[in-house]
């Protein structure tokens, strides 16, 4: 869209007037977050320009707590008018609230001074980048995986998207801080032709704050168009009990399941199997992983949380030993904890604990090893479903991959499913590899499991 | 009784002056460059939950939010842009962004948009749950979390929500068509949590669709948290699941997912176009059991996945999909209708303004069939019966697809026995349909739980299905033998 970029010092004495005008309106504490952005995306399918939206959007959220009675309210209306009725309402709406002891913002001596300074979480090349450029990146991306191999057939596009804005939050104890953000998006999805007119399709994908960070696009369209390539032929295998090899991304599928079970507002509702286990081994000592939102140019970084509290890094498996939850304010007091700033917020939701950047701790196999010691297995490289019961641990998804045979990748295998319970997972954790890989906001190492229950025929 | 596509004009119109005029202007702009299409999608949403926590409201919240998404089409491109600002400036610059998808030399196309006749009535927004006091909707929760707990001491926890939404949406288009609607959207939700001998159990319950209060006189907040108690308890003596291909029997209602999955994917249109699906070229084939009749239909009164226009202002209808097994048709919106030369199914939907429209799927059912449920049961030695699902994802080039079930039980010689934990049931579209092998007389439609995700985009969606015998499906438990 034509309008510019909000600039920030405009963002963030909007946030702290709306903090002003809830205030005047009887609220005892209050905070807004708002965010600004500006986004554009380009979609080229089998070389010719499919899609191009280009938008800008800026709302608020504000949060009003009176008396421990919390309500939530947004509106992308942001005219003076709106805005008091906004305030006026919220405060209204808290009423029906009933007081909890444990509500409220940040105590004041949690309240950040960090800066995004040294973060790297904008790049004004992303800015300045022209329609045609990124069009020439997706079409790079595209062409890339049509032209690696001839039985790649078709193509679901290449695409490149980027989004450039801003976030403020502003509260009643007089927090107000702004950052800049950018990222950058590829992706292309391609398909192959196998027996019986069926089609095995891949994508890929490189995700980061700066563009020159950003994979080769001809690189991940090579990689997707492999990816496709690996599942020709694909088939069903019998049931058994086996050694399951996942590879990288799979292994930040795991991480990604086991967030939900570290959060604090899954700890107070019983809905996590990790309950009463903080201190305790719940995985091989090869499992150590970490959330870290300071990590310069990553996705998931930030200086402070949704809250204004100082984000840092937070061990939550060290050595198979699992080191306690990710809190926000509310479900830190709750539970008798200190927040881990670690409340994850959007403009139409209020705070709730979340990950940043979570990062495996890489191991030191060489991965070719980790599957040459199997005899017997699966190599995993795809994962469908959603389930993982985080109140149980259990764990069962439909998967693909290839079957390993003596030490060797042998055949593609799809239509399979893997089932265990993430305890059991995490603590047949017998090999992590030293190929430490990235992708948006984690990072983790092939790793191997001791054994998994893989259905099929 | 006013029609919704007037009184939607009149709220566009007095709220933000867009009239005629305004509409037919800014389609000018967004055609100026030569585009074959152009299209104003004003939305105007109001939304609302309410949170219950520890047996008292926890958080109340609204939402509010408008914009216009302007959609300009070249041959088989897109240009689209909006703006959440409905003031005429910001209007015309998002049409002539839109507009640069054709790189004709500038020159204003007259318009001259129409406001055209009623819609249809498949729900109504007289009294929305969204103007009720809170009270009301408090006493609701209360309800629900009274009844959970007594259900059976182990329960600990109760949590539930009631949502209510209003979105009011006008479509102005470049062949001088101007339709609206509003729709009303109420969901409830309630989770429990059973502790017992030191273990827990969380189940989730949940429905709603396109009405008011009085869904809750024909689903009772009670019945809602009475049944996510029995689930939650049941859950401690479940069993390990079995691992390995089994004769499945889908119980009616719910079990619907596996369409969704399964087939209502694959047909829509925009996959069939680009040959992407594994459905591509195959209409008139057998592609299912010749017991199997699958229709998509938006005309089902009050239902979740119901619209009386779809988001590119075409009228909603029932599409029949597979006839007796064989493939008859796609889900088709405005432009694949156009490249397969057919009329559109009413199935362009977009989760907001802000998004592009795709073809969505409204409610996929089965039709019922001539057997007894309790026939199919007792015709099963070994298997697994399947009522609630958590739910389900398909990959649309392959057919793979899988679904969460988190309500199922054992058959052993024809009866229901143990139920089992947690599974996810995985197969391939056609090759699972073609293994319908007996379906039930108890067509059910689903209370309305289901919200459908595809490139990013959630909408509303329904699902139907008869009792159901499937011969074989891959069932992932970690019990081996």
């Amino acid at each position: 869209m034509a309008e510019a970029n909000p600039g920030a010092a405009r963002n963030l004495d909007l946030a702290r007037h709306v903090v002003q005008l809830a205030r005047r309106a009887g609220a005892e504490q209050c905070d807004v977050f708002l965010s600004a952005f500006t986004e554009s995306s380009v979609t080229v399918r089998l070389g010719e320009v499919e899609k191009l939206i280009e938008a800008g959007s800026r709302s608020l959220g504000l949060r009003v707590i009176s008396g421990g009675r919390t309500a939530i309210s947004s509106t992308s209306d942001l005219s003076e008018a709106s805005l008091e009725a906004l305030a006026k309402d919220t405060v209204e709406l808290a009423r029906i609230s009933e007081a909890d002891e444990f509500a409220g913002l940040p105590e004041p001596d949690l309240i950040s001074r960090a800066t995004a300074q040294g973060l790297q979480l904008y790049d004004e090349r992303i800015e300045t980048m022209t329609t045609e450029e990124k069009i020439r990146s997706a079409r790079a991306c595209e062409a890339a995986a049509l032209a690696f191999d001839p039985r790649i057939t078709n193509s679901d596009g290449g695409m490149f998207v980027t989004r450039s804005g801003e976030v403020a939050l502003a509260n009643s104890l007089g927090f107000a801080g702004s950052y800049p953000g950018t990222s950058a998006y590829i992706a292309v999805e391609v398909m192959a032709d196998d027996e019986g007119g069926k089609k095995r399709n891949a994508a890929w994908y490189s995700v980061e704050r700066a563009l020159h960070r950003l994979a080769d696009p001809a690189e991940v369209g090579r990689i997707a168009a492999r990816r496709a390539l690996d599942q020709v032929g694909a088939r069903k295998v019998g049931t058994k009990q086996v050694p399951v090899v996942l590879e990288p991304r799979m292994t930040m599928r795991l991480m990604g399941d086991l967030a939900g079970c570290v959060s604090g507002s899954a700890l107070y509702r019983g809905a996590t199997f990790l309950a009463g286990k903080a201190g305790q081994a719940i995985g091989s000592p090869l499992v150590t992983i970490v959330d870290d939102p300071s990590l310069p140019g990553r996705p998931g970084s930030r200086p402070w949380d949704g809250e204004g509290v100082t984000s840092s890094p937070r061990p939550l498996v060290t050595a198979g030993r699992f080191e306690g939850f990710l809190f926000d304010v509310y479900t830190a007091r709750r539970t008798g904890n200190r927040t881990t700033g670690s409340a994850s917020r959007g403009v139409g939701s209020g705070p709730a604990p979340g990950t940043s950047n979570l990062v495996f701790e890489v191991g030191t196999a060489d991965p070719a090893a980790i599957v040459a010691d199997v005899a017997d297995g699966l190599y995993l490289t795809e994962m469908i479903g959603f389930g993982f019961n985080p109140t149980t641990g259990d764990f069962s998804r439909g998967a693909a991959g290839f079957w390993i045979e003596n030490g060797r990748l042998a055949f593609p295998v799809t239509e399979v499913n893997i089932s265990g319970t993430m305890e059991g997972m995490l603590g047949g954790i017998d090999a992590a590899g030293a190929d430490l890989t990235w992708l948006g906001g984690s990072a983790a190492p092939t790793i191997r499991i001791r054994e998994m229950t893989v259905s099929g025929l | 009784m006013p029609n919704p596509s007037t009184e939607a004009q009149a709220l566009f119109a007095g709220r933000y002056n867009i009239d005629p005029a305004v509409m037919s202007g800014i389609l000018s702009v967004a055609l100026s460059r030569g585009g074959d299409f152009a299209e104003l999608f004003f939305e105007h949403r109001t939304n609302g939950t309410i949170t219950w926590e520890d047996q008292r409201v926890k958080s109340a919240s609204r939402h509010v939010a408008q914009g216009v998404g302007i959609r300009v089409v070249k041959g088989d491109a897109i240009g689209y842009a909006y703006t959440e600002s409905l003031d005429l400036a910001a209007m015309r610059r998002a049409a002539e962004t839109a507009s640069r998808i054709s790189g004709d030399p500038e020159r204003p196309r007259p318009i001259d948009a129409t406001p055209s006749g009623s819609v249809g009535a498949y729900y109504e927004a007289g009294d929305p749950l969204t103007a009720r006091p809170p009270a009301e909707k408090v006493a609701l929760l209360e309800r629900a979390d009274l009844a959970a707990r007594a259900y059976h001491p182990s329960i600990t926890r109760v949590d539930a929500s009631v949502s209510d939404e209003l979105k009011i949406i006008l479509v102005a288009r470049s062949d001088g068509k101007v339709i609206g609607d509003i729709q009303p959207l109420i969901r409830v939700n309630v989770s429990a949590l059973s502790e017992r001998d030191g273990s827990r159990r969380l189940a989730r319950t949940g429905g709603g669709g396109r009405l008011g209060m009085e869904y809750f006189e024909a689903v009772t907040p009670e019945e809602t948290a009475r049944d996510a108690a029995r689930q939650a308890l049941l859950q401690h003596d479940a069993v390990e699941a079995p691992a390995g291909t089994l004769p499945v029997v889908l119980a009616a209602g719910d079990s619907g997912i596996l369409l969704h999955e399964a087939i209502g994917h694959g047909l829509e249109a925009d996959f069939n176009r680009k040959g992407t699906s594994n459905y591509s070229g195959r209409i008139g084939e057998l592609v299912a059991s010749p017991l199997v009749t699958v229709v998509d239909d938006g005309t089902i009164p009050n239902s979740r996945g119901s619209i009386n226009i779809d988001d590119e202002g075409n009228e909603t209808g029932r599409t029949v999909l597979i006839e007796n097994g064989i493939l008859r048709g796609y889900l088709q919106d405005q432009m694949s209708a156009g490249h397969f030369g057919v009329r559109p199914t009413g199935s362009g939907r977009r989760e907001t303004f802000k998004d592009y429209i795709m073809p969505r799927m409204t409610n996929t059912l089965m039709l019922a069939g001539q057997e007894s449920p309790e026939d199919i049961i007792r015709g099963v030695d070994r298997g697994i019966y399947c009522i609630s699902f958590s739910g389900g994802q398909v990959n649309i080039s392959n057919g793979d697809f899988v679904f969460s079930v988190t309500e199922a039980y054992m058959i052993e010689n024809g009866r229901l026995t143990a139920p089992i934990r947690d599974v996810n049931l995985i197969g391939n579209g056609p090759d699972v349909l073609s293994k319908v092998s007996r379906v039930g007389s108890d067509y059910r439609l689903s209370d309305g739980r289901w919200t459908c995700g595809k490139d990013g985009q959630s909408v509303p969606v329904g699902v139907g299905l008869p009792t159901v015998l499937i011969s074989g499906i891959t069932v992932g438990g970690t019990s081996v033998g």
